[in-house]
């Protein structure tokens, strides 16, 4: 492989979009929790529930200003490494941006600060409804992402003229072959990974025995939706592995590390896929197991990555092995949650300090499941920017190698400093604990120690 | 050709707000090493607080929305741009997070106040580095030839500093409005000496761009351009002026207001030089423009939510009105 600015732009392009998507991630999760919880106490009026909210809306403000921060560098990147790409089908992709731009904007303008800082100046129900919005406005921002990141693999709703892309339908461009199912599993990602954040917290406070009018609702809360919430993201995998299938086939042969076109493919298992010589090393397969997976039919025939030339192919051992990266923390959260249920059936869910420990462990594993996901959607995109149409090569802007080695470089070391004391206070705040009710404390005192504070429209 | 011009226009509007709004934040952090009190410093931090993050938004509209309606002129206008708009972005990023940790560290606390101080003068410099080089151009034909530091020449680097001047006095009339004492004494003397080395920036700059630009010269100085184009220096000198006049009087508004009338004024005369031109002289906005059904479809978006923002941030700033005496605390 050759180190080329084209190269180093993807990487740093990489780079920045992984560090950034971790943000979003929970914060997505985190708004659907806040918005259920601040529900429950305004039907049951239990205090507990509003203290569960002010302390998770800490650690969503904090995040917050992080997504932030890190979002602004990608929208220039696009221009400054892909600017080409932008010139051709900035006409299509640049629209969805504004949209998302728009709604961030509209929710971060409006309804954030309220939802943050407002507890004691607006009433209960208006407050519930600017948590409502600013869920939406998550919501509303992934689908944004969503479809243009969908809409790059599978792409529709436009035609050609002289090198440009025209629109012809704009609803064909947002809701394009793949987006739906890819918003709405990249939605319960979000969930999911937020379900086992909040439960190795709250496994944290569990077994330290304290804070545990907090840490035992959220803890029994957040199993229970993972109960339900990891079987559907299984099951919207597979929707989306058939739509990679239909529309990207090259992109199932590299997750499956096949290089013959075959019937009846074998599922591997392990493997270590060698591009040069276009065959795997110590393979260990379950035959026509890919087959079944991808068509659905035990015979079905699967397009292997030799029939195209090389350098038509995506990178085959990224993609193969994020898929199983991602795949295999989504079981593992499945089975964890059916063996938690299995505690609580048995009445044992607070007694189990090895379950505790086991949920503090894999607490982080939820986002390397997201970003191995999304490594794997885009290695498997490659060759293309956009599917079939743009290559790379025409997409990525001419600038001086060692520009974009010093700008990546700063960057590496840049998100490392900021991402650094992102977990100080994260933790920090975590170690400080939801704060007990104190009778002369008002709820915006309490609220007002969350750093990034200064989202606070009407902040003191 | 309607939506075009409408599109053209409404970048501009988003570009003027943008420098503005950001710019009067980033000129509290360039006057921050002149200030070396600490609870100063920590007034002078709080009367942006509230508003900077909402102020930089502008920044990242303004990107969307030059790429999704001239996708040609961003894709091709960025990447020469490359390193400036790079350290552009780190600077903001450290310049962000020192807003952040600043307030909650103890014997680390100088560590970011040089993060802000050195972030916003960097920022600054470098939009007036960007500046200067858009104005100096590209040639007159595509594909742009350019060396990899074709940004950095005395010219640019000129307006770099002229963009840092100008800022900072932006940043010290607002502190005359939301502060007082002694630091609003400091920010008045500040302002008297920024006032006319902007000044002295705005006429350098004015009068070397239709020297060496023969189409700038031909705009301003062709009749009847001239005639129509005359009031708008003319209105210029007198705002600045004026301005001395009131820093004299010690008002504290006004200061700040003519000040921005001033960036106003210079922006739109920026804006008949380079008119109809997105990159100068290669890419007029109508070549460089997205598709009718782009343009249409963003602007269903940019109709309804625009007027809000307007409204909005106007009403963010009414509440935050008045001088800042204490620690905006976290």
């Amino acid at each position: 492989m050759i180190i080329d600015t084209t190269l180093l732009s993807r990487i740093q392009f990489g780079f920045t979009i992984g560090f950034h998507i971790l943000f979003p991630t929970l914060n997505i999760g985190l708004a659907v929790f806040l918005s259920i919880m601040e529900g429950i106490w305004l039907k049951t009026g239990n205090p507990v529930y509003l203290r569960i909210c002010q302390f998770w809306t800490k650690i969503f403000a904090l995040t917050f200003g992080m997504g932030v921060v890190s979002g602004i560098v990608l929208a220039y990147e696009l221009g400054t490494n892909f600017g080409p790409f932008i010139s051709t089908a900035g006409g299509v992709i640049g629209a969805l941006f504004v949209y998302e731009v728009l709604s961030a904007f509209f929710l971060e303008a409006g309804f954030l600060g309220v939802m943050l800082f407002g507890w004691d100046k607006v009433g209960p129900r208006l407050h519930y409804l600017a948590t409502l919005l600013v869920t939406l406005g998550t919501l509303f921002s992934a689908l944004g992402i969503l479809s243009a990141n969908s809409w790059m693999q599978t792409p529709a709703g436009f035609h050609i003229d002289a090198g440009k892309y025209i629109v012809d339908s704009w609803w064909a461009v947002v809701f394009n072959p793949s987006a739906i199912t890819r918003f709405l599993h990249m939605v319960m990602a979000s969930l999911l990974t937020t379900c086992f954040a909040i439960a190795g917290v709250s496994a944290w406070y569990l077994l330290k025995k304290r804070d545990l009018d907090i840490a035992k609702p959220c803890f029994s809360f957040v199993f229970a939706a993972a109960l339900v919430i990891a079987p559907v993201q299984i099951l919207l995998g597979d929707m989306v592995g058939l739509k990679v299938f239909e529309y990207q086939p090259l992109k199932t042969a590299a997750i499956e590390a096949n290089w013959k076109t075959q019937k009846g493919a074998p599922l591997i298992l392990f493997a270590i896929p060698n591009s040069k010589q276009e065959k795997n090393y110590y393979e260990i397969s379950i035959p026509k197991l890919a087959s079944l997976i991808n068509t659905h039919h035990w015979n079905g025939k699967l397009i292997g990555l030799k029939s195209v030339p090389r350098t038509e192919r995506p990178v085959v051992g990224a993609t193969f092995w994020m898929f199983r990266v991602m795949v295999g923390i989504g079981f593992l959260f499945l089975f964890i949650a059916l063996f938690a249920q299995w505690q609580r059936w048995r009445g044992k869910l607070y007694n189990s300090d090895r379950l505790y420990r086991l949920c503090i462990l894999i607490a982080p594993l939820g986002f390397l499941s997201t970003i191995a996901g999304w490594i794997t959607a885009e290695s498997g995109r490659q060759p293309w920017i956009v599917y079939n149409l743009i290559n790379i090569s025409q997409g990525a802007s001419i600038v001086p190698l060692h520009q974009v080695i010093i700008s990546l470089a700063l960057l590496v070391i840049v998100y490392g400093i900021i991402f650094s004391f992102y977990l100080f206070y994260l933790f920090k705040l975590i170690r400080k604990g939801p704060t007990s009710p104190a009778p002369n404390e008002s709820v915006a005192d309490v609220i007002t120690e969350t750093p990034f504070k200064y989202l606070a429209p009407e902040g003191k | 050709m309607f939506l075009i011009l409408t599109w053209a226009t409404i970048i501009s509007l988003i570009i003027m707000t943008y420098v503005l709004l950001d710019g009067f934040d980033l000129g509290v952090g360039i006057l921050f090493p002149w200030i070396k009190q600490s609870e100063f410093r920590d007034i002078m931090m709080s009367t942006v607080v509230p508003v900077w993050d909402g102020n930089e938004t502008w920044l990242v509209f303004g990107a969307a929305a030059l790429y999704a309606a001239f996708p040609t002129a961003y894709g091709i206008l960025l990447p020469t741009l490359y390193m400036p708009i790079m350290i552009l972005l780190i600077a903001l990023i450290f310049r962000g997070v020192a807003f952040e940790f600043r307030f909650k560290a103890h014997k680390s606390q100088f560590i970011w106040d040089i993060a802000f101080a050195a972030g916003s003068i960097l920022a600054a410099f470098i939009q007036g580095i960007i500046l200067g080089t858009f104005v100096k151009g590209y040639g007159t034909h595509l594909p742009l030839s350019h060396s990899a530091y074709h940004w950095f020449t005395p010219f640019t680097i000129f307006t770099g500093v002229a963009v840092v001047c100008g800022y900072a006095l932006l940043g010290a009339t607002w502190l005359i409005i939301k502060t007082d004492g002694f630091l609003q004494e400091k920010m008045f003397k500040a302002s008297k000496v920024l006032l006319p080395l902007v000044a002295f920036f705005l006429v350098s700059v004015s009068i070397w761009t239709p020297i060496v630009e023969p189409q700038v010269m031909h705009r301003w100085f062709s009749l009847p351009n001239f005639y129509y184009l005359s009031p708008l220096p003319i209105i210029t000198i007198l705002i600045v002026f004026y301005n001395f006049y009131c820093l004299q009087k010690k008002k504290e508004r006004l200061p700040f207001i003519l000040t921005i009338g001033l960036f106003v004024f210079s922006y739109i005369g920026f804006c008949i030089s380079a008119w109809p031109y997105i990159i100068p002289h290669v890419l007029p906005v109508w070549e460089a423009a997205a598709p009718p059904s782009t343009l249409k479809f963003i602007l269903v978006g940019a109709a309804i939510i625009l007027p809000i923002l307007f409204i909005y941030t106007l009403y963010s700033y009414h509440v935050f009105r008045g001088k800042v005496k204490t620690i905006i605390h976290y």
